[in-house]
């Protein structure tokens, strides 16, 4: 036991199958229980920190699929810099208050919706369930072999990403520098702050009420 | 439970996590909730490609991941650049509020 345990943390291939059984089972829990979190959390933060617990299993879980690297970037990128940044913008914008789930403004929409997730569910399990091995078909090792060495995890997926997928990789770099622009374009402080359901001030009809000078005092 | 149903386990798990993010995006209307149940969705993705990587002994199966990572990334941050111009305009609004397309 104490031999697989040390084999599967340093990342040279899980040999026993109960450790890996046995973590995948953990993890599947944490899993299930933290997405139940985010949807039915009434407040946005528990929400993300349900995320968080959920990401940190997937994590887990690529680590006992041997993808060494993967499990790394998931924990970095994920929950170090896409949950964080969705709980900056909760602070930011106060709007960390609960949400009211009793009220149910389109009526039966919570019904059909979870009809359709269940129907989506129920496709997707028949397909795996009647499938069974034969589920997924195609041609093994189209670009490689998978090798199961920590290290050489790092150096195939390298190797693979800078030759067989250097034009997607560099389609990529475009995809992030036109999201970054975007969202600055996006979040960039308007001259003209003012919201539009308001209807227009009596200025622009050539009166001057008294109230002008306020006005203008908060922008 | 051998190497294959363990495969299929994955499967599963993933299918179970992708219907719970889209019972999410469907029922929640505050939009910060609803991004992250797209994440949810996409991490569901992500370890159905994994799996099937090792299930037919492919490296591409964790490469596609990298691209979905970047994907995620860029719609996280459009959305919450979005979210933070509606906010800055109707600070308690929600997705039913923004059926116009317009501030």
């Amino acid at each position: 036991m104490i031999t697989a345990t040390t084999v599967t943390t340093t990342g040279t291939g899980a040999t026993d199958m109960s450790v890996e059984v046995a973590v995948f089972a953990v993890c599947a829990v944490i899993v299930i229980l933290g997405g139940l979190g985010v949807v039915l959390s009434r407040n946005p933060v528990h929400s993300a920190l349900s995320l968080v617990a959920t990401l940190f299993a997937i994590a887990v879980l690529f680590l006992n699929l041997n993808a060494q690297l993967l499990a790394a970037v998931q924990v970095i990128v994920y929950t170090g810099a896409i949950v964080v940044l969705i709980l900056f913008v909760m602070m930011l914008l106060g709007i960390d208050t609960d949400d009211d789930l009793e009220t149910e403004p389109l009526v039966t929409q919570r019904l059909f919706a979870v009809i359709v997730g269940l129907f989506l569910l129920g496709a997707i399990l028949a397909v795996i369930i009647i499938g069974g091995n034969d589920a997924v078909t195609g041609a093994h090792s189209v670009t490689q072999a998978l090798v199961t060495d920590g290290y050489q995890n790092i150096n195939q997926l390298g190797r693979q990403l800078f030759t067989t997928y250097v034009f997607a990789l560099e389609i990529t770099a475009g995809l992030l520098t036109i999201a970054v622009v975007g969202a600055v374009v996006l979040s960039r402080r308007p001259k003209d702050v003012q919201p539009i359901p308001e209807p227009e001030s009596m200025i622009d009809q050539g009166d001057e009420p008294l109230s002008v000078t306020t006005d203008e005092g908060a922008h | 439970m051998d190497g294959q149903n363990l495969d299929l386990a994955y499967l599963s798990l993933s299918a179970i996590l992708f219907a719970i993010g889209g019972v999410g995006l469907l029922i929640r209307r505050n939009p910060l909730v609803m991004i992250m149940c797209v994440e949810l969705m996409l991490n569901a993705v992500n370890l159905t490609f994994v799996t099937f990587g090792k299930m037919l002994n492919d490296i591409s199966g964790q490469v596609i991941v990298f691209f979905v990572l970047v994907v995620a990334a860029s719609e996280v941050v459009v959305g919450l650049g979005l979210v933070v111009a509606v906010a800055r305009r109707r600070p308690d609004a929600d997705a039913d509020d923004l059926r116009l397309l317009r501030g």
